[in-house]
């Protein structure tokens, strides 16, 4: 469903990222492009051989490497944290209803979620972990003469594979949010429609509005569970 | 907080599964090479060639791909020879061809299985200019204008050491150093010169090729230099 934003009066809205989380967001969104690009010019031969200057390529795709942790860094130390470090720790667990969803592959009726669907904590996960195993890997590749000889072969190794999961990952990601314009305005501007959150993360709209999600019901929250 | 701290085992378990990539990964990707070998060979549409498994990777260092066509393309002996001669592809395939199929090793660490190497030994190119005695070896010449290797003429005499004009069968593409590289069997790829153009046969040792002044070994022989264990070839 698409609401247009002169649909949704201020009162028909709910935060759910504020300013330093966005700019976090396309700040990495931005660095995963250019490693991307570099990378798909270091490694398809064809782009490789267009492009050439494998120097000034590699160069890039190492700067914006050795970037990565920054951003996040700056995130999560800034005085700016406060909404970033609550929604890790929401990020980081699995409650009852998020392993039901996960035990039975997504096709559990009667889920109920939380601010983030157990699909987006795996992938936050994923995203951190691959952040950690490419920046190792790849500081390996590059700085291999202080390293064994197979470190390197086994380094690219799992820098390739992990890189070609990495891009099945983010296509994942893109379609997900091109399908639902009310969860993408999360991030493009901040809030998403309430009627978004009581329907798609009933558990979030009631912590965040102390109503109750269930169809019909205006009271308090019922227990859920 | 309650709940499963999921994000933290999968953090821990790509972590994990990454650092034994890294200690095993090379004993992974050659096995994952060979079993796979018969499959990634037989690839027309070449969709498995964006997989890492047993994959040639374009290496230039020049700003872009340089290319001669078949009917331009002259190979020039020359230096310390009786008489300096030039040969034009039809030139080179004239002349009795060797065929043989062998790995490509990279001092990089990938290599791929069973390439077909069809192409003239750089011996017999080389007894048609003349060999004057005495002579310390060779200085290969890319049109690329910056790739520069070396050879001494024992090593350029071998019989695994070919002008190669073509790959699996097909004419040696662009990408791949057409229409006519090097191949050096024994030794890792970079000795193995893409888009040959000049053998210039030195009396006295030649200045180090493009590699090797970065750093590399001069005599790159594949398990026995650059600090690398792999198999030779």
């Amino acid at each position: 469903m698409t609401t247009a934003r002169s649909e949704v009066p201020a009162r028909a809205r709910l935060l759910r990222f504020d300013g330093a989380e966005q700019v976090l967001h396309w700040v990495n969104a931005s660095l995963f492009g250019v490693l991307m690009a570099t990378a798909a010019v270091l490694y398809i031969g064809p782009l490789s051989a267009l492009v050439g200057r494998r120097e000034l390529v590699r160069y890039a795709h190492v700067v914006s490497g050795l970037a990565l942790p920054f951003p996040l860094l700056a995130a999560r130390l800034g005085p700016w944290r406060r909404a970033f470090v609550a929604d890790v720790r929401a990020l980081a667990r699995f409650d009852d209803d998020d392993r039901r969803w996960l035990r039975s592959l997504g096709r559990a009726k009667g889920v109920r979620m939380g601010k983030f669907h157990p699909g987006q904590k795996l992938n936050a996960a994923f995203t951190l972990g691959a952040i950690v195993v490419m920046l190792a890997t790849g500081s390996i590749m590059h700085w291999f003469r202080f390293f064994p000889v197979e470190w390197r072969t086994g380094a690219t190794f799992v820098h390739d594979w992990l890189a070609i999961t990495i891009a099945v990952v983010i296509a994942g990601h893109i379609k997900m949010a091109l399908s639902d314009a009310d969860a993408r305005r999360g991030m493009s501007q901040g809030w998403v429609p309430t009627i978004w959150a009581r329907r798609h993360r009933p558990k979030w709209y009631e912590e965040m509005t102390g109503k109750s999600a269930q169809p019909g019901a205006g009271g308090p929250p019922t227990p859920s569970g | 907080m309650e709940g499963t701290p999921v994000g933290r085992r999968v953090v821990l378990g790509m972590m994990g599964t990454g650092l034994a990539g890294i200690l095993f990964g090379s004993k992974a990707s050659d096995l994952l090479e060979r079993a796979l070998a018969p499959i990634t060979s037989r690839d027309g549409t070449g969709f498995l060639s964006l997989f890492p498994v047993g994959r040639f990777r374009i290496y230039t260092v020049t700003g872009r791909l340089h290319s001669r066509s078949d009917a331009d393309y002259r190979l020039n002996i020359g230096g310390f020879v009786d008489t300096p001669v030039t040969f034009t592809l039809d030139d080179l395939k004239a002349m009795p061809p060797v065929r043989m199929t062998k790995d490509f090793q990279c001092v990089t660490g990938w290599r791929v299985h069973d390439v077909k190497w069809t192409g003239v030994r750089l011996a017999d190119v080389l007894d048609q200019a003349g060999v004057k005695q005495g002579a310390w070896g060779v200085r290969l010449l890319s049109f690329d204008g910056s790739y520069t290797e070396t050879l001494t003429l024992d090593q350029a005499r071998r019989n695994d050491v070919i002008v190669a004009y073509e790959m699996e069968g097909k004419p040696v593409s662009a990408a791949h150093g057409g229409p006519v590289r090097l191949y050096v069997a024994p030794m890792y790829g970079y000795k193995s010169i893409k888009w040959l153009e000049t053998v210039e046969v030195s009396e006295t040792p030649a200045r180090a090729g493009y590699w090797e002044v970065r750093g590399y070994d001069t005599d790159a022989w594949i398990g026995k230099s650059n600090g690398r264990d792999d198999r030779p070839v």
